[in-house]
């Protein structure tokens, strides 16, 4: 166990900031191009856990756990998030048959 | 007593308050008995002080009450200053005053508007108090100001009728100019003295020289301020225009008491006034134009209300032309015997009015000598005494104003004395045309007419009396008086000012205005009496005079052509380019632009969420790159 944690912190920061990156633009491309409101929300869950991710990289190379408090916040929020979109999307289905959010286009003037 | 003196406004003002909250559910005799109660107990009181003060050695008291406004060096107590002036004025206040609600219980008693107008005759005479009362300019201002108000209440008594709350309006805003004056010269005064105070202002005074500009541009002021209050040229238009008004309140408001505001507040200050001898030749000359120019128009007038309006304004010229020559003594008598017999005058052409059944105009009347006894006496007693003929006591006051006149300048006292024959002439003349020769009126009319009621005659008769003998208060030395009023004011105005003629000139000023009077009689009488001339109806013709007369000298529409029209004129162009252009087009301006901007922007709201999510993020790239380049 040891050495694991020891190899872990031998990574450094660069990696964890390009993969977050990564892992963020990957989400923010899946917001953007797929229709599909799971497929999205599923993007949005991606990007949130790339900027966790980072929290808790930052927290260690700075020798603060005020980071990774945090992240147990964040967690227990994107909890709570996920109950109410899915319970959106489900009612959103109900209605239209669909999960499209392009059918969703009567909110306008 | 004297430290009584709070009781003597607090009470008219209690009965304006009783009366005014139960106008409506009291019984008219019971608002009658409050209305007049409060200003008779007024009366007494008056009465008391007013013997207090003439048995003491010490002739002025100022009675402190309260502090009213206190900032910085500006001190202002509700105080009050009793001394021979303000008791004097206290004594006509409420001695006429209570005879006018006397009268006022029988002329208003068909009026739905009973409780109302005693509650506002309660509220003048209050202010009236202040006005008299007050120690310093600021309470004086007060009450300047609460007459004014009153005064519009109840010209505009009858507001259902337009004509009557326009003329209400009118005298309200003529008046404005002249409280405009009022408070420059106040302001003028605390500059200059640091105080507002009566007792303070008078001993500084005294260290400026005669012809001081400072003193000149307050005594300026007041003298505007005078000019609008007591209907001066060029402000005296209001004043006849103010007969919409019923009898009652032009006898109190409009001929006894308010309108010789401006004469009570020049006398007062007489110490500033005799510092500014410009101001005071100004006084005069504008007395002595008002008076002749109001008695012209007399002449001519068919409504026995703008008669007695017009003599008003005329005889209160007489009385700055008094205050201009520096005879104090000698206006502020005319002041009394003119509330007197101005009254009297009134109230018996109310009570002619009262029994013509609203009828106004001396054209319809006639021969109403036998239907209307004790009114026809008192009101010949009344006219004897204004036209001057002695013993009355018109004759006395006006004497003295002559007199001082004639030692100031004998052009002014020549026109004045021609003024004094036009003031015999058309008071004889409504007096033929009222009550001489044939009712002119209709069958039915002449069966209607009726001696008024007892509550009516018996004011009339206690003023007839006073006309007569008032005159013995200020008997000259000539006669062997002792001139008791110049004397009792004496401390007030800086001593007596006695006459520097001798005996006889002083006997041809008299018998020539005597004289003068009774010519003026003599043609009133072969010509309406021995001549039966009626004054032509409305339309008919006239020689260009008498015309020019008859149309008062076109002031009003003078005055319509060189203040109303150009004000209209302008206002309309304000309307039309700053309201309707700049404003109207600033608002309306701000209300397009967000309409139209929205209809824009609103097709960014295409209702697809893809759309909505691209935006989002280009948002916060955008942000992103402004946080970089901002760092």
């Amino acid at each position: 166990m040891g050495s694991l944690f020891q190899n872990m912190q031998d990574v450094p920061l660069n990696h964890y900031i390009w993969f977050c990156t990564l892992i963020f633009v990957i989400g923010v491309i899946g917001v953007l191009v797929r229709r599909n409101a799971i497929v999205i929300f599923m993007s949005v869950e991606l990007m949130l856990n790339a900027v966790n991710l980072l929290l808790a990289a930052f927290s260690v190379h700075h020798n603060d756990s005020s980071g990774q408090v945090f992240v147990f916040f964040i967690m227990a929020l994107a909890a709570a998030e996920v109950a109410v979109g899915l319970s959106i999307i489900v009612m959103v289905y109900r209605n239209t048959q669909s999960i499209d959010i392009n059918v969703l286009n009567r909110l306008k003037w | 007593m004297i430290n009584l003196i709070w009781l003597v406004p607090l009470l008219p003002l209690i009965g304006f308050i009783i009366n005014g909250l139960g106008r409506n559910s009291f019984s008219k005799s019971a608002i009658g008995i409050i209305g007049s109660g409060v200003v008779l107990a007024a009366f007494a009181l008056s009465v008391g002080i007013f013997f207090e003060i003439e048995g003491s050695e010490v002739k002025s008291h100022t009675i402190y009450l309260f502090d009213w406004i206190s900032t910085g060096s500006l001190k202002i107590p509700l105080s009050f200053l009793i001394d021979p002036l303000s008791s004097v004025m206290l004594l006509i206040i409420t001695g006429v005053g209570f005879l006018i609600h006397i009268y006022s219980i029988g002329y208003m008693h068909n009026d739905e508007g009973f409780g109302k107008f005693f509650s506002y005759l309660n509220l003048f005479i209050f202010f009236m108090m202040l006005l008299v009362l007050g120690s310093n300019y600021i309470v004086m201002f007060i009450g300047w100001e609460g007459v004014g108000l009153c005064s519009y209440l109840l010209i505009g008594f009858w507001y259902t009728n337009k004509s009557y709350a326009s003329a209400a309006k009118k005298a309200f805003v003529m008046n404005r100019i002249g409280d405009l004056g009022f408070l420059l010269g106040v302001f003028l005064i605390f500059v200059t003295f640091g105080s507002v105070e009566f007792a303070t202002i008078f001993p500084m005074a005294a260290a400026y020289m005669p012809g001081d500009t400072t003193i000149a541009l307050i005594c300026l002021f007041l003298f505007i301020a005078a000019c609008g209050k007591s209907a001066q040229l060029p402000l005296f238009t209001w004043l006849p225009d103010a007969m919409a008004g019923p009898t009652p309140v032009s006898a109190l408001i409009h001929a006894a008491t308010m309108v010789t505001a401006g004469i009570y507040m020049i006398t007062r200050s007489n110490v500033l006034f005799d510092l500014a001898p410009v101001i005071q030749h100004l006084i005069a000359i504008i007395g002595l134009a008002t008076a002749v120019l109001a008695a012209l128009i007399a002449i001519t007038q068919t409504d026995i209300k703008k008669v007695l309006a017009y003599s008003t304004v005329s005889q209160l010229g007489y009385m700055f032309l008094g205050l201009g020559v520096g005879a104090y003594s000698g206006s502020f008598f005319h002041v009394l015997t003119h509330a007197f017999f101005k009254a009297l005058l009134f109230l018996a052409a109310g009570s002619v009015i009262h029994g013509m059944h609203h009828d106004q105009d001396m054209r319809n009347m006639g021969g109403l000598k036998k239907k209307m006894p004790i009114t026809f006496v008192t009101m010949l007693i009344g006219t004897i005494a204004i036209s001057g003929i002695p013993p009355f006591s018109g004759f006395f006051s006006k004497d003295e104003i002559l007199a001082h006149v004639f030692e100031y300048n004998q052009l002014m006292w020549g026109i004045g004395v021609f003024c004094a024959a036009l003031t015999a002439f058309y008071m004889f003349r409504m007096l033929f045309l009222t009550f001489y020769g044939q009712f002119r009126g209709t069958h039915h009319a002449e069966e209607s007419v009726h001696e008024s009621p007892s509550t009516m005659t018996f004011p009339l008769i206690v003023l007839a009396i006073l006309s007569a003998i008032g005159g013995i208060i200020g008997i000259p030395e000539v006669f062997g008086g002792n001139n008791w009023l110049a004397q009792w004011l004496s401390p007030v105005l800086n001593g007596v000012r006695p006459i520097h003629l001798d005996h006889a000139t002083e006997y041809i000023i008299m018998s020539v205005s005597v004289g003068g009077a009774v010519v003026a009689i003599a043609i009133a009488y072969f010509k309406y009496i021995k001549g039966n001339h009626v004054p032509v109806a409305d339309a008919g013709e006239r020689s260009f005079l008498a015309n020019l007369s008859y149309h008062k000298f076109y002031v009003d529409e003078l005055y319509n052509a060189i203040i109303v029209k150009p004000l209209e004129k302008i206002s309309v162009i304000f309307y039309r380019i700053f309201d309707k252009k700049i404003i109207d087009g600033i608002v309306n301006g701000l209300g397009l632009t967000a309409n139209e901007s929205s209809k824009g922007l609103r097709l960014l709201q295409s209702g697809n969420v893809g759309f909505y999510l691209f935006m989002m993020v280009v948002g916060i790239i955008a942000l992103f790159i402004y946080t970089f380049l901002a760092l």
